[in-house]
């Protein structure tokens, strides 16, 4: 078990995967797991797993009917509403190591639950005019700290935090789909229909924190996973690239870490002129981007379609 | 007016009333008037079987996705708040300006502007993807967001209608209640309930007239302002095409030639089924209109100008590409169509005064509705399609409403002339003591006489 966690790049069924990746981290991390009806269960899978039951006997079951309880550290609805004390997040995209290797979005759609055409975080070919050159751009949410998305939203649904983050509660959600209209960065997407993959999510709390278990007609986003941060770890985006092109940090702590290396956020700034996007609209985006300026790879262009990028995964 | 009123006697004017209450009590309908109403509960039917589909499914049968979002729902949304703006200009700005004319249109205009507005309330439910937590609005409402304006005017709106249709109508009613003959029961109770007990007292018309003031001056600044907030829920994003600050007097100006059309529409499809109307809508009435039109057509190429030409003079950036595809692009045909038929062959048209006959006006109001609603969807979709967006399936990027999504509009569009249908079946559609006040009968005399039957 503690093997197939340790190569998540590994080409297995991905449904898999999940499931014996999200029970193993809810033994390492939590150790709170659930049993889901134990009797409705139809197709074993043969292979027994030991768990330790909420007043700690230790039982074996069938892996199959195993679901998590309480997936992660994130904070229920109400108190997702503050935000981390102390805290105000930024992240920092480092163009000049972007290669498109995609496996950013890969982490994102996979502990997202994400089905397949809702992407969060996407990763565009920039090429404005012909004379300039190409260059690869991931986008998260930028998490504004001025968000049109938040301002217009008539039921409080999406919200700004302490801490910097903007989350959308899909409990509350109405699905007017004025803060997509609103967002300039168009980051959000909608739930046109019931979410693919419920099943895999199935018995997780929602939490706006967490994402997921998404529902019909409501609208999500990349949300610098805070369950995550909150647990003092960096987003999944960050930790799958290979590259070290996402930095995540603290302003407060003037501090950012791609994983590999962990810098001063103002020195990095400065070293490398860091910039934000669409600065003249004002929404003062909590995402900073450094030049591709140097670049570690030379641009291979891919045609970038949906489909493909499905292939991808 | 003082002499005019004199020159009736009182047998004369008694005459006249008589006359008035028999061409104007509701009638029947004919064959024609049974098949209009069959057709419009069908299609009203349908519209409600596809959104209960919708509603199992979820918006994923419409042709909206993440990237073109908003559709003809909404454009149908903006269509039927501009076209109940039409009730706010004859019953209140013209009643206010003391326009004589405008008395035996007051009710129709009024009936059109309660069917829209309450259709537009529905059909941006219809456009929720969770319908089920519209109480959310008052729960957890937000007094920033455009949309709880939005929901605060139209509604204030609608209950400001209801009321100044309503009001005027009480006389008719009463004379309805007491004078229809061989109507089933419930139709007697709905008259008795409706009445309010009204007496015809000269303190009672007092009171309405009283009423009528105070909710003409109430509703022309909520009916400018539930347009103004309609177009802010476009004019307060960053997009091409709604970033702008033309949009509230640019919604304004359209919606009044919409709704004056579809007054003229009604005029004319009143007379031709039931020609005793003619006596009441006549051409001058016609003519009146005619020349109305004219003036808000030019205003409304005034504010069109400022919306498309002087972004066309910049040229920036993303706004450039949305301009490019209505003026030469995919949505080039459908652009020009509508300015033309809508706006500029109108304003030539009834320029002349063989134009403003009832007959051409008919086909040039019905030209201006329909363009209307195309114009709307120009409005709200170009804006989305055609920007230069990647990593999204190839269908996205172009949105074309889905069957079942036509069908839904389509429904309401039939929900709203059902209501006005019926109302036209049920309740007087022309005001008696209004026509009666505007062809100078005495006041004294309509009290008095206005709720004599026909006794033959």
């Amino acid at each position: 078990m503690e093997e197939e966690l340790n190569k998540p790049g590994i080409k297995t069924n991905r449904k898999d995967f999940l499931k014996k990746g999200l029970f193993a981290g809810s033994v390492l991390a939590t150790g709170a797991v659930g049993i889901s009806s134990l009797t409705s269960c139809s197709n074993n899978s043969g292979k027994k797993i030991k768990v330790l039951t909420a007043d700690g006997k230790l039982v074996e079951v069938d892996s199959n009917v195993i679901i998590e309880a309480h997936p992660c550290c994130a904070a229920p609805a109400k108190e997702s509403r503050k935000g981390i004390p102390g805290k105000k997040f930024v992240m920092v995209i480092d163009l000049s190591r972007c290669k498109h290797a995609l496996k950013c979005q890969d982490a994102c759609q996979r502990y997202h639950h994400l089905s397949g055409m809702n992407v969060w975080l996407k990763v565009f070919k920039m090429h404005d005019a012909e004379t300039m050159a190409p260059y690869w751009m991931p986008k998260p949410c930028l998490h504004c700290d001025k968000p049109p998305c938040v301002k217009v939203c008539p039921v409080s649904a999406t919200y700004k935090r302490d801490d910097g983050i903007v989350l959308v509660d899909n409990d509350r959600c109405i699905g007017c789909r004025f803060c997509m209209a609103a967002c300039p960065y168009s980051t959000r997407s909608f739930n046109w229909e019931e979410p693919q993959y419920l099943s895999e999510t199935k018995g997780a709390v929602y939490s706006p924190e967490l994402g997921f278990p998404q529902k019909k007609g409501t609208v999500e986003k990349c949300d610098f996973c805070p369950d995550m941060l909150r647990q003092g770890k960096l987003p999944h985006c960050v930790t799958a690239c290979p590259n070290g092109v996402f930095y995540m940090g603290d302003l407060n702590e003037d501090s950012v870490s791609n994983g590999a290396e962990t810098v001063r956020f103002s020195q990095l700034m400065k070293d490398k002129g860091g910039y934000r996007l669409n600065e003249i609209l004002g929404t003062e985006p909590s995402v900073y981007y450094l030049p591709p300026v140097n670049r570690l790879f030379p641009f291979k262009d891919v045609e970038i379609t949906k489909e493909n990028t499905e292939e991808t995964k | 007016m003082e002499e005019n009123k004199k020159a009736i006697n009182e047998t004369e004017a008694v005459a006249m009333l008589h006359q008035f209450n028999e061409d104007l009590l509701p009638k029947k309908f004919g064959k024609i008037g049974k098949a209009w109403v069959a057709l419009l509960c069908a299609v009203f039917l349908l519209g409600v079987y596809c959104y209960i589909i919708q509603l199992r499914r979820g918006l994923v049968i419409t042709g909206m996705r993440d990237f073109v979002f908003w559709g003809i729902y909404i454009s149908n949304f903006v269509f039927f708040v501009a076209i109940s703006l039409v009730g706010s200009l004859v019953t209140a700005i013209l009643y206010l300006l003391k326009v004589s004319w405008r008395a035996p249109l007051t009710r129709l205009s009024e009936i059109i502007a309660v069917a829209a507005i309450i259709f537009a309330g529905l059909i941006i439910i219809v456009d929720m993807g969770r319908p089920d937590r519209v109480v959310n609005m008052v729960l957890h409402g937000r007094i920033q967001s455009p949309i709880i304006w939005d929901v605060m005017v139209v509604s204030t709106y609608m209950v400001l209608s209801i009321l100044l249709l309503y009001f005027p109508l009480l006389p008719g009613i009463s004379f309805c209640r007491d004078h229809l003959k061989g109507i089933p029961k419930w139709q007697k109770r709905m008259y008795t309930i409706l009445s309010l007990g009204w007496k015809n007292k000269p303190e009672q018309y007092k009171l309405v007239k009283k009423a009528i003031t105070i909710l003409s001056v109430m509703i022309i600044p909520v009916a400018l302002c539930i347009h103004t907030v309609t177009s802010w829920l476009f004019a307060s994003t960053y997009r091409p095409g709604w970033d702008s600050t033309n949009f509230g007097a640019y919604f304004v100006s359209g919606a009044f030639l919409v709704g004056s059309g579809g007054v003229v529409a009604g005029m004319y499809l009143l007379r031709r089924f039931n020609p005793s109307y003619e006596k009441y809508l006549t051409n001058t009435h016609f003519d009146r209109m005619g020349k109305l039109l004219v003036l808000l057509a030019v205003v409304y190429a005034y504010f069109s100008i400022n919306e498309y030409l002087i972004p066309a003079y910049k040229m920036k950036g993303e706004e450039a590409h949305h301009l490019h595809e209505l003026f030469t692009g995919y949505y080039a045909p459908m652009f020009w169509s509508v300015q033309f038929f809508g706006m500029i062959l109108p304003i030539i048209v009834l320029l002349f005064k063989r134009g403003r006959r009832p007959f051409p006006m008919f086909i040039m109001a019905v030209l201006v509705i329909v363009c209307a609603w195309f114009k709307r969807y120009l409005i709200v979709i170009p804006s989305m399609s055609f920007l230069p967006v990647q990593e999204i399936p190839e269908a996205w990027k172009h949105y074309s409403p889905t069957l079942m999504e036509w069908a839904i509009t389509g429904g309401s569009l039939a929900g709203a002339l059902l209501v006005i249908t019926f109302f036209i079946r049920y309740f007087p559609i022309i005001s008696v003591w209004e026509v009666a006040e505007e062809k100078g009968v005495s006041t004294d005399i309509i009290y008095k006489h206005l709720h004599e039957g026909n006794e033959k």
